[in-house]
């Protein structure tokens, strides 16, 4: 098993899908002769030429909408996104045609189109390059969204993306390309669906996403060995559609629940996920679910507004601590 | 073209007419719900150009004005009328309504609703065809309006950047729902707008069939062998309202009442009937024939079919198997 960073999982993902078939190409902003800004698509253009690693003007919603036309003809684009933010340029093509093709065809065309975004606060960026806008994505009917945590992942799920015949948006995080994890040395394919459980855990269940899943990770190795508390990380991994059972079957196990988001708390994840409990095993809570959540303002570009306006791991401890009176 | 081909020419173009009027009657009596907008005094359009085109084979899309270039590429008008009527057995299953028709099995990809939606889909199946090394054309109807969307411009660079085949035709109706082209645009002449993009195009009358044709057929034979877009305006005019819910208040009679003159029904039979081509007594014939067939097959067949079952309301926001992966 290789020890692989982020982005290098996401290029071998790229490189073994484009070998296997000439219909997978990729496009988006500097990375083909530039070689993506993360690094994600490096040496690609080399190795499959300008037609599939097409480097492509500032023009968000075209280029956007070429991959989907292209993918409703049997073509599996890679559309990479530059930065999340400029996702909202591109949202009339990702959402009025991507998402909504197939349902309205009464399943006669099928969409297997996959967005890459790198989203999420990364440091003194600003408002309009630190947006998250999984609950953007994660409110649009017939998108898949997934959320990457580790290499593993974002090399896994963007393998199954491009077999996908359903559009997918994967959430990448800016943060997180030169993450170092192990990635299997075989061919693998994370699923789109359903949560993985990162830390078995008894007395508490954190759930997290995407860059989230690290705090929460931190937050429990501190919760066991400083409070004796041991705390269930559980990966949600797919935002839509969310993993009912999955989220269910832990909190029926530990009676209480955390959620971490990177996202301003109204209208997002975590009060999906608190719905979901709520719906699914209320009667099996020993305490009120709680978030944990950015503050909801537009980022702010000084360091310490900024670290102010984002939870991390101590913000998951304390609110632990609190939920259990200590 | 022998007088057969004339015949059947000018019988798609007065079969399009009474289609559209008997939607207008099914509209009024509540058996065709949402927005209605019908294509009367545009028929040379759509049946002049994709009569030049390989339908079946080339893809074509086009915005919500959509019923004829949908008939012309070949689709069932039984299937067509039935979808009108919200019923399972029309083109999209009644879940798409008139604004999205699709019949992929005849490359006819739709029927769009948001204004300028298309133009990127358009040069997304270029861009699949060039990638297959495929020797079919993208066809994209448009009405002026959408040249002033974003797209328009995002689009044309890309498409002649990347040298894709697409044809694009702008049916030039002279308004933008109700607003007169010269209150909305600064160049009336909408050819003229792909100049800076180095595209190829021409302006001509979209009312005679012979010129759309004639047009028409150099603009397909340029992008089949020149694997790269062209742009043809066709000058137009609704003789209806945008949609069924129309003011009128932007336009006098006396306009509508000059265009009326300029028929292309009128033009095309005048001047068959000058050539002996075919007879007043023949004409009515075959307008008495047309009226029948809709009346006693299609909307019939769309009357009697079944609608969807409600318990199927959920299937198509994925695909089956959309999770399955290698």
């Amino acid at each position: 098993m290789a020890e692989l960073m982020y982005w290098q999982g996401i290029l071998r993902a790229h490189d073994e899908e484009m070998a296997r078939d000439p219909l997978v190409f990729a496009m988006g902003e500097d990375i083909g002769v530039a070689g993506g800004t993360y690094k994600a698509t490096s040496g690609l253009f080399a190795k499959y030429g300008e037609h599939r690693v097409v480097d492509t003007p500032i023009s968000e919603n075209s280029y956007t909408g070429i991959g989907v036309g292209a993918a409703m003809v049997g073509a599996r684009p890679i559309v990479e996104i530059m930065s999340v933010n400029f996702a909202w340029l591109a949202m009339d093509q990702l959402m009025n045609n991507a998402a909504k093709i197939h349902y309205m065809s009464g399943g006669r065309i099928r969409c297997p189109f996959v967005m890459r975004v790198p989203g999420g606060t990364a440091h003194q960026l600003g408002a309009q390059h630190s947006a998250r806008m999984e609950k953007v994505f994660m409110g649009i009917s017939g998108l898949r969204v997934v959320t990457p945590a580790t290499p593993r992942d974002a090399y896994g799920l963007l393998k199954s993306a491009v077999r996908s015949d359903d559009p997918v948006v994967i959430i990448e995080h800016e943060s997180m390309y030169n993450l170092k994890g192990e990635v299997p040395d075989e061919e693998f394919f994370t699923p789109l669906e359903g949560v993985e459980i990162m830390r078995p855990g008894k007395d508490v269940s954190i759930f997290a996403y995407n860059i989230s899943v690290h705090w929460a990770l931190d937050a429990a190795q501190k919760l066991a060995s400083e409070y004796g508390i041991d705390a269930e990380v559980i990966d949600l991994r797919a935002l839509k559609p969310l993993d009912r059972a999955g989220i269910a079957a832990s909190v029926r196990k530990t009676h209480r629940a955390i959620i971490v988001e990177e996202d301003e708390a109204p209208v997002g994840v975590g009060s999906e996920v608190m719905a979901i409990i709520n719906e699914e095993c209320f009667f099996d809570l020993d305490a009120a679910p709680v978030r944990v959540h950015a503050l909801d303002v537009p980022i702010p570009y000084n360091h310490r507004l900024e670290k102010a306006a984002i939870p991390n791991a101590g913000d998951v401890v304390a609110a632990v601590k609190k939920m259990f009176g200590r | 073209m022998d007088a057969t081909d004339q015949k059947r020419l000018l019988r798609e173009m007065l079969f399009a007419r009474r289609f559209e009027e008997r939607c207008a009657e099914a509209y009024h009596e509540r058996q065709i719900g949402g927005f209605l907008h019908l294509y009367p005094g545009e028929e040379a359009c759509a049946i002049g150009v994709l009569e030049k085109a390989r339908t079946g084979y080339d893809y074509v899309v086009t915005g919500y004005r959509d019923h004829i270039h949908a008939l012309k590429s070949g689709m069932d008008p039984k299937a067509l009328m039935a979808e009108l009527f919200g019923k399972e057995a029309g083109c999209s299953k009644g879940r798409g309504g008139s604004m999205h028709l699709f019949d992929p099995d005849v490359h006819f990809m739709g029927g769009y609703a948001l204004v300028g939606g298309p133009f990127p889909l358009a040069a997304g199946f270029a861009k699949a065809i060039q990638l297959r090394g495929g020797q079919e054309i993208s066809i994209c109807f448009l009405g002026d309006g959408a040249n002033n969307q974003g797209t328009f411009h995002e689009t044309m660079n890309m498409a002649s950047l990347w040298k894709l085949p697409v044809l694009f035709i702008c049916e030039n109706n002279l308004y933008g729902i109700g607003t007169a082209i010269e209150r909305s645009t600064v160049e009336i002449n909408q050819y003229k707008r792909v100049a800076p993009y180095g595209i190829e195009a021409a302006q001509c009358d979209g009312q005679d069939i012979d010129i759309v044709m004639s047009h028409a057929e150099k603009a397909v034979n340029y992008v089949r062998e020149q694997r790269k877009p062209y742009f043809l305006e066709l000058m137009t005019y609704r003789l209806r309202g945008h949609s069924m819910s129309d003011s009128g208040a932007y336009r006098s009679k006396e306009e509508v009442e000059e265009w009326a003159q300029r028929d292309p029904i009128g033009i095309y039979k005048r001047r068959l009937v000058e050539a002996g081509v075919v007879t007043e007594e023949e004409f009515h014939a075959m307008d008495k024939s047309i009226q029948d067939e809709i009346e006693n097959e299609v909307v019939r067949y769309a009357m009697e079919c079944p609608e969807p079952r409600v318990e199927d309301v959920a299937r198509y926001v994925y695909t089956e198997g959309g999770n399955n992966h290698g």
